[in-house]
């Protein structure tokens, strides 16, 4: 096993997951077997290889830009229209200081 | 006897507008009620927008009545992903993190397709934030294959293609991130196409993973999935990464010839977990290709056995940074039970996803945790580029490349759920064209007996997909190798 429950329980926290026990378990197992899967990929001399961040294609360089024009935004009432919790024109979540 | 406009095209429609055979509004209804008798079967609508979809329709019969010339998809009835947002419908990318979500804005290409007179009938289910092979993590219950209720209809874009398959709809949109079009499209036997990245906007596309989302059409046939596609395709300033490439007409060319096309056949996808059944159905496939004429080359994409391993590093990376959003302040579900921001947030994410949802931001967030970036995800980028390369050099020597869909046709409810990495490996023939950015389409190629795994649904028949790739932007001939494909093969 590589992956353990501290490491799950790390992770978790990093991606603001609150996770019961027996998910714990079953993502040490998961995660553990996905991540052994993938090693495969130190086969490859992948030194001398540039990353591909973006999908590449003749182009010339500048084909996507666009010209800065302002344009309008949401109004304040359609922003707020899914909120959970809203109050004088903002939104409203639980308290922020802990202690 | 009243209309059934279940096994319609476009063509249909259109010419039923025109001849005044039938109306826009009789040809919605007759979809509805359609919907009434098939959709409890197999589940492929969360969201029906009838009275709307009535309203635009009777707009559709005003044109036709004021003799004003008709749009492409005038009056055409489409179902929408619920992962493209609809102004003012519920969007729920099938999550219950998002289960009270009314769009506030339209994708572009929702609104390209109204603007070409199409009837939005409702949105369609599909895989938890398009995240899966099955439509089987969807908050709202499977969708059920048309072809066997026992069976999965694919993912995710499921629903899309059982509301085609079950006559629902007469075309779809989906989203492709890893397969998600081809994939369902082969399970239920209809045509689906994954266009190049940068061909359709994806403004409103409710983000996986955006180096490799792309959106595209689901069909009943070629020419319908080609006319959807020339609608929604094109440059759009809202998405900066959709290409200023012009879009060709894609119907003019359909028939023009193929004869001398050289169609690579890449020998590591007729490898090891091929089923049989689904390799002599392609096999037949690539002699229809000879006989119009193609020639049919050997080839090799020697990176293809490390493709799923990128994919699930690069697509869970981005989906951990684009699912952290999701926290309960400004949308969607919100923890009843907290005592503190911190808490709402990981009470909310922890209620609002499902599994797969969570083991792939866990997944995505562990492999971009520090110490890991470099191991994985800047390894799974570099191994991107021999993938990407691989179709490269094929395209220096073939116009197209003809492969199967899937290993298998749709398998069984419950069948792959219990093991993730298994299911992941059954996107083998599809992840590799989102990781090159290249388009794809799965046309039908003819069906296998169900596997006899069990249950009632033995002795009956599946469909299978033939899948075509081609290079980017290459669409125009894609299509048409489809098209020409699909009429030489006929009904077998």
């Amino acid at each position: 096993m590589r992956i353990t429950e501290k490491d799950v329980l790390y992770v978790a926290a990093l991606g603001n997951l609150e996770l019961d026990a027996a998910e714990t378990a079953r993502f040490v197992a998961d995660l553990d077997s996905i991540l052994s899967y993938v090693e495969k990929l130190n086969e490859l001399d992948t030194s001398a290889v540039e990353p591909m961040a973006q999908v590449l294609y003749d182009a010339p360089e500048t084909l996507t830009w666009r010209d800065d024009h302002e344009r309008p935004g949401f109004p304040q009432e359609k922003s707020l229209a899914n909120a959970p919790e809203r109050g004088a024109g903002q939104f409203k979540v639980a308290k922020v200081i802990e202690r | 006897m009243s209309l059934d406009v279940s096994r319609w095209t476009i063509d249909d429609v259109q010419e039923a507008l025109r001849s005044r055979r039938a109306s826009a509004q009789e040809i919605c209804a007759a979809t509805f009620a359609r919907i009434a008798t098939e959709n409890p079967k197999n589940n492929s609508f969360l969201t029906l927008t009838e009275e709307r979809a009535m309203a635009r329709a009777a707009e559709i019969d005003r044109k036709v009545t004021a003799g004003e010339p008709l749009p492409p998809l005038a009056g055409v009835p489409l179902a929408v992903k619920d992962v493209i947002l609809t102004e003012g419908i519920r969007n729920t990318c099938a999550s219950r993190i998002l289960g009270n979500f009314i769009a506030p804005y339209s994708a572009t290409a929702v609104e390209r397709i109204e603007a070409a007179g199409a009837i939005i009938v409702g949105k369609v289910n599909c895989d938890e934030f398009a995240m899966g092979s099955s439509n089987e993590n969807s908050a709202f219950g499977p969708v059920r294959n048309p072809h066997d209720p026992e069976r999965v209809p694919g993912g995710s874009s499921g629903g899309s293609a059982a509301a085609v398959a079950a006559g629902m709809a007469v075309a779809a949109l989906g989203s492709d991130t890893g397969g998600s079009i081809r994939q369902p499209a082969s399970f239920c036997g209809v045509v689906g196409v994954l266009p190049t990245y940068g061909r359709v906007s994806r403004y409103g596309l409710v983000a996986y993973a955006s180096s490799l989302d792309h959106i595209g059409p689901f069909g009943r046939s070629v020419k319908d999935a080609a006319t959807v596609l020339a609608v929604i395709a094109g440059r759009d300033p809202l998405d900066s990464t959709s290409a200023a490439v012009p879009v060709p007409d894609y119907l003019a060319a359909l028939d023009d010839p193929v004869r001398g096309f050289k169609i690579g056949v890449p020998r590591e996808y007729f490898a090891e977990g091929l089923g049989s059944d689904v390799r002599a159905r392609v096999e037949s496939g690539l002699a229809v290709l000879r006989e119009l004429g193609c020639e049919i080359v050997d080839i090799s994409l020697p990176h293809t056995e490390y493709a799923i391993a990128c994919y699930y590093i690069i697509a869970t990376a981005e989906a951990s940074s684009n699912l952290a959003r999701y926290d309960g302040v400004r949308y969607g579900y919100r923890t009843p039970e907290s005592a503190s921001l911190s808490e709402m947030y990981r009470k909310t994410r922890d209620q609002g996803f499902g599994t797969e949802v969570k083991r792939r931001i866990m997944l995505g967030t562990y492999v971009l945790s520090a110490g890991y970036y470099e191991a994985y995800y800047l390894k799974a980028q570099k191994v991107r580029t021999l993938v990407a390369r691989d179709f490269s050099r094929a395209f220096e020597r073939v116009d197209a490349i003809a492969t199967p869909v899937a290993p298998s046709p749709a398998f069984r409810i419950g069948e792959k759920t219990a093991d993730p990495l298994e299911m992941y490996l059954s996107d083998i023939y599809t992840i590799t064209g989102n990781l090159a950015g290249i388009p794809g389409i799965s046309v039908p190629c003819g069906s296998v007996p169900a596997p006899a795994d069990g249950g009632s649904s033995d002795g009956r028949k599946l469909p299978v997909g033939l899948q075509l790739l081609a290079r980017h932007f290459d669409e125009a001939r894609l299509l048409r190798l489809a098209h020409q494909f699909e009429k030489a093969r006929g009904e077998v």
